[in-house]
């Protein structure tokens, strides 16, 4: 079914794009430079790299342009990120938020996905929903890959990359209250969910 | 085939194209259109499964000589012993899923005027489009003394395989205290940062286990690609510059040029002075893969394309793609190939159904890895001048690993090169 509507796409996009409308590279000929880093269609398969498929649009937008500005600190996607307009920014948004993602087949340590649920419901479900699925406004966390989780935390806790300040003070809370264990037990429960 | 053209056919059936987003398989009007991609590379694979996934109706044969794949990416790790070569090599199975035939078989010569490829193995594929990406070979005659015959006993390690378990297998028999020389090529050839990475993953194998033995580059050239961070981190991990060095390199200007080879004595003759050797591996000057040569679609070394669409500019209908094109600015690496592919599949299906091709967008992103926990990047977004026939960076954006990255970032680069490979895999095959 994905394969068939993405011809569709194609298809139309080619249709809509006459010899006037030329300008531009379409969403998926931009999104597919992606895919060697990200997996096709933006479901990754490599455990450093995160699935950016289903990633909410605005989310997306906000993150690309941060690496743009060099807002949020990173190894290379402040380099990659330079080459995109904001336009073509947001043409990408909505072909990977249109994508759905293969969660990462890897291993989890039960007992601490089992404390990790515990902990996501009591601080961290009410941002980012059913059990960390839901991408609205944020990056999904059920299903990444958990070496990139650990490193998304810690450009948090450590680098500096900004966050809401409910996300802080309940983070804070949560290490405060079940020590530095917590964050590896909140991944491996987002790592169980494949 | 009908003696109108296939595009014109599209015209001219106007109810093609309605048929097409109705979802209709184009079958339904009687056409199979056949494109054939010849070379089980990062450059075929990748076209071959776009092609699929961009329009189910095309049939896609890809042929290619091995009946698996072995990147050469990260597999200076296994000369390092790192990782295996079992761990760099994948089957085409992903391939057949997508519906792509595949076929063992070796390509000798494509009929450009009967549009017709044939093998070794006596059988003919008629294609309405076909796609060569066959790779580099080597310029044997550019070091006297090298051929194919003595690259038996003194790898080139160029192509992951034998090869590469036999320049692995001399490092291990070496003795402590002993001394390799790699010899680097000219501009232009495929993975410009490998000759360095090598040296460096040598380096770090030898720091470990042989510590006393030595790594000399010998090079034409007086730069190299991603310069500045090898020598970073060679000064970093491997006492570059100081009389202990683990690392020499010696630049074409310093003499570094090497003229020939004396297998018998392990000694290469340079411009000024001999260099002798216990382990020699010598990487030829390079130029693109035999059926490009056959095909008559080269000028010069490489393949001459329309970089909008990689359609070769000396017989239609035909493309090239990956280190067998000249595709400048665009370096002769995996990613490049995997990112020309799709725009090459992207201009076929849009050709095959009557549309212009598209506007084109390439990326490539390259990771070496100099020590266990230090990798380092490049990245280019790249965009066509199209009245130039020109792939350009885009102006601002992409280049090398920042010098004063952390060493906390060269630690994630090397977590990177894993999740690159796997991912490029995926995105070609899987």
């Amino acid at each position: 079914m994905k394969i068939k509507s993405l011809c569709t796409a194609v298809t139309l996009g080619a249709l809509a794009a006459g010899p006037a409308m030329s300008a531009g590279p379409t969403a998926e000929m931009l999104a597919y430079t992606c895919a060697g880093c990200h997996g096709t269609d933006g479901s990754s398969v490599g455990p450093s790299s995160p699935s950016i498929a289903g990633l909410d649009e605005a989310y997306f937008t906000d993150n690309m342009i941060a690496y743009k500005k060099g807002e949020r600190t990173s190894t290379i996607m402040m380099r990659i990120a330079k080459g995109y307009s904001d336009e073509q920014i947001e043409q990408m948004a909505k072909f990977f938020a249109a994508q759905k993602v293969m969660g990462a087949a890897q291993k989890f340590d039960a007992g601490k996905a089992k404390k990790g649920k515990a902990l996501h419901e009591e601080y961290c479900e009410r941002c980012h929903e059913d059990g960390g699925r839901d991408p609205t406004g944020s990056g999904p966390l059920a299903g990444q890959w958990m070496p990139y989780l650990r490193e998304a935390i810690n450009e948090f806790l450590t680098d500096g990359r900004m966050q809401p300040r409910t996300m802080k003070k309940k983070v804070a809370k949560m290490i405060k209250e079940n020590g530095d264990g917590a964050i590896d037990d909140l991944i491996n429960y987002y790592g169980s969910q494949q | 085939m009908s003696k109108i053209n296939r595009r014109d056919f599209v015209k001219l059936s106007g109810g093609a194209l309605a048929g097409l987003s109705l979802g209709f398989p184009y079958v339904a009007f009687g056409a199979t259109r056949r494109v054939v991609v010849v070379g089980g590379g990062v450059g075929g694979c990748t076209a071959a499964k776009y092609l699929r996934k961009m329009d189910p109706s095309i049939e896609v044969t890809l042929i290619a000589t091995d009946p698996s794949y072995k990147t050469c990416f990260l597999s200076n790790e296994v000369i390092s012993g790192e990782r295996t070569l079992d761990s760099l090599t994948f089957g085409y199975d992903g391939l057949v899923k997508h519906g792509v035939k595949v076929v063992q078989d070796k390509v000798v010569g494509i009929e450009a005027d009967k549009k017709v490829v044939k093998t070794a193995g006596g059988k003919s594929f008629a294609y309405d489009r076909c796609v060569v990406s066959p790779g580099v070979d080597f310029k044997w005659e550019s070091i006297e003394g090298y051929d194919e015959k003595v690259a038996e006993t003194i790898p080139h390690a160029w192509f992951a395989g034998p090869q590469t378990l036999m320049l692995r297998k001399q490092l291990e028999a070496m003795a402590d205290g002993g001394k390799v020389i790699i010899v680097a090529p000219p501009n232009p050839f495929k993975c410009p940062p490998g000759p360095y990475e090598r040296a460096s993953q040598i380096a770090m194998y030898f720091k470990h286990h042989k510590p006393k033995s030595k790594v000399m580059i010998l090079d034409p050239k007086d730069a190299f690609s991603k310069q500045g961070l090898f020598v970073q981190g060679w000064e970093r991990f491997y006492g570059y510059g100081t009389d202990n060095s683990m690392i020499e390199w010696v630049s074409g200007a310093g003499g570094g040029k090497v003229e020939s080879l004396d297998a018998k004595s392990m000694t290469l003759t340079g411009q000024v002075e001999e260099f002798k050797g216990d382990v020699i591996n010598i990487i030829p000057a390079q130029k693109a893969g035999k059926i490009a040569f056959a095909a008559d679609l080269v000028e010069g070394d490489w393949c001459p394309v329309n970089k909008k669409t990689f359609e070769s500019t000396r017989h239609p209908g035909i493309y090239v793609l990956g280190d067998a094109s000249s595709a400048a600015k665009m370096p002769k690496s995996a990613y490049a190939a995997n990112s020309q592919a799709k725009v090459c599949a992207a201009a076929i299906v849009n050709t095959l159904n009557g549309h212009e091709p598209g506007t084109p967008s390439y990326v490539n992103t390259c990771y070496s890895i100099i020590s266990e926990e230090w990798g380092i990047s490049v990245a280019a977004v790249y965009t066509l001048d199209e009245a130039n026939n020109m792939i350009l960076g885009v102006e601002g954006a992409g280049g090398l690993t920042p010098k004063d990255a952390t060493p906390g970032q060269h630690k994630l680069a090397v977590g990177y090169a894993e999740s690159w490979l796997q991912n490029l895999v995926y995105d070609m095959m899987g």
